[in-house]
């Protein structure tokens, strides 16, 4: 049965992309807000708008039952989480189904599986998908560790169990560094998150991070092609590219047929995103986890197959079969995504809160903007700092670049910094040129070349 | 005279830097010139609170996890 009326369980741009996607299918849209976002674009946009409680998201938008409550009150059918959030919660999943509504995405027994680590690295292996070489459990003693890295080979990452985003991670080049770090790491793994738990895991120098849009419908899974995310800062996706122009075709094909494998292996259901780790030399690709939920960067994709995946997410979730097969689904062109956020570049990307006094949108052929701002918004100190997305499209690489440093002249936010001004100088670097980049590189960019000649 | 340290960002106010870890500074605590007094979290960042001048706290004006503006007095000095 198609969907009437959606609830959007989020803020920002992503609730203005899935009510522009909602209204294009008909459906009613139900706004719910923090009191610090009565102004937002989001609720101005919306069909309906419903105050869920303070400005602290832990007490609106992560609230199920103010969530639910809200729901129920307003009859609405569906729920969408957007990303971050709930998205990846399956409590609030299953609560949205037992409420006798839709969840717009995975069940919560498949948000529960591929949100684990240990699960999901199983579940890819089984679907026979690539992932890093390392311990399938946590560690016994050094001596277990030692003979392991043997198998597994130098250098390689000691993780702690229970660290994640990036914490609690060593590199050993050696087994005199192995020693050294199991010691060090057991402590502070124990201290930090009163686990001491370790794994090993394969170090790849110079990595890439690639990822694969699917879309499912719960019996039938096709991709989307696959993105190319690797600049990065403190782990965090700043510019994205689709498709990802390092991959020779028939690494692309291996790829993304791995990960509807997976997929399908899950009987997957709505948008989701394998994330891989490509070793560029090797020309081999690791899984390392999957997003199930629609991502940020997710209209570099839509660019480049002229799907519109929020619409599709929507459509699925009212029961409709994938409308896609997957010799329809071709790639055309070259798409690149660069995050405006609301942070000073030239003071550490201290976050800039504040009221944006004049804007001025890029437009143009190939050219989009999704964004929350408009002129006269006053800036929430309370939530991420992503105010815009500035995304291109050309015919090739070397014509998207063009077409993003146009555009990112075009673009004019008064009243708080941006990154504005990052991307421009990203978008003259002889390595991002080049392509020649790696999950890594960004940070040491920064720390090099960014800030030391004047602009 | 009393002297305030005013917040430089307006956010989330913490005087701890986790929540099994001590206040920062308690009231009646002699504060120096870059002393941390608290935590403001700004965008899913935060952002530390120095001291800019010296003294003895007479009170915070600002509880712990209560939102702040830029500009709000946090802690009063003498």
């Amino acid at each position: 049965m198609a969907l009437s009326r959606i609830l959007i369980a989020n803020r920002g741009e992503i609730a203005v992309r899935i009510q522009r996607a909602a209204k294009e299918l008909g459906v009613h849209t139900i706004q719910v807000h923090s009191s610090a976002d009565t102004e937002s674009l989001a609720v101005k946009m919306a069909d309906e708008a419903v105050n869920i409680g303070p400005p602290q998201a832990s007490k609106s938008y992560l609230n199920i039952d103010a969530l639910i409550t809200a729901a129920k009150a307003t009859n609405a059918d569906a729920v969408h989480p957007g990303y971050g959030f709930l998205s990846e919660n399956a409590a609030f999943a299953d609560a949205v189904e037992a409420a006798g509504l839709v969840f717009v995405g995975p069940t919560g027994a498949t948000i529960r599986t591929m949100g684990d680590k240990a699960a999901a690295r199983a579940a890819a292996i089984r679907a026979g998908v690539p992932v890093a070489p390392g311990s399938e459990s946590t560690l016994r003693d050094t001596a277990q560790a030692i003979g392991l890295a043997g198998e597994i080979g130098y250098p390689l990452m000691i993780k702690a169990a229970a660290g994640g985003g990036g914490r609690g991670i060593r590199i050993a080049q050696s087994r005199e560094e192995l020693e050294a770090a199991i010691d060090q790491a057991g402590t502070e793994a124990k201290a930090a998150f009163g686990d001491g738990g370790l794994y090993l895991e394969k170090f790849i120098p110079r990595a890439r991070h690639i990822e694969v849009q699917i879309l499912g419908d719960g019996v039938e899974a096709i991709h989307c092609f696959e993105r190319e995310c690797s600049l990065q800062r403190r782990r965090q996706k700043v510019w994205e590219e689709a498709p990802a122009f390092a991959l020779t075709a028939a690494v692309r094909e291996d790829l993304c047929a791995s990960a509807v494998a997976l997929a399908r292996s899950v009987a997957y259901r709505g948008a989701g995103t394998l994330e891989y780790l490509y070793d560029e030399a090797a020309q081999q690709f690791y899984f390392i986890e999957m997003n199930t939920r629609i991502q940020v960067e997710h209209p570099v994709t839509e660019m480049i197959t002229g799907i519109d995946l929020v619409r599709e997410m929507i459509r699925i979730a009212g029961g409709a079969p994938l409308q896609y097969r997957q010799q329809d689904v071709r790639l055309r062109g070259h798409a690149i995504e660069v995050r405006i956020n609301a942070e000073d570049p030239a003071r550490n990307f201290r976050p800039s809160p504040g009221a944006v006094t004049a804007l001025r949108v890029p437009g143009g052929f190939g050219t989009r903007f999704d964004t929350l701002l408009y002129a006269g918004y006053d800036i929430s100190p309370f939530y991420d700092s992503l105010v815009g997305k500035l995304v291109v499209w050309d015919e090739n690489r070397e014509m998207a670049l063009s077409r993003l440093r146009r555009a990112l002249c075009e673009l004019i936010v008064e009243g708080i910094s941006t990154t504005q001004s990052l991307h421009q100088r990203l978008a003259a670097a002889p390595d991002v040129l080049s392509g020649d980049f790696h999950t890594r590189w960004l940070e040491q960019w920064l720390i090099e070349d960014s800030y030391r000649t004047p602009s | 005279m009393s002297k305030k340290i005013l917040s430089p960002l307006p956010g989330t106010f913490y005087r701890r830097a986790a929540p099994d870890k001590p206040p920062f500074k308690a009231d009646g605590d002699v504060v120096a010139v870059g002393d941390v007094i608290g935590l403001i979290e700004v965008m899913k960042s935060f952002i530390e609170v120095h001291a800019d001048a010296s003294g003895q706290i007479v009170k915070f004006e600002v509880e712990n996890e209560e939102p702040v503006m830029a500009g709000q007095a946090l802690v009063e000095l003498v």
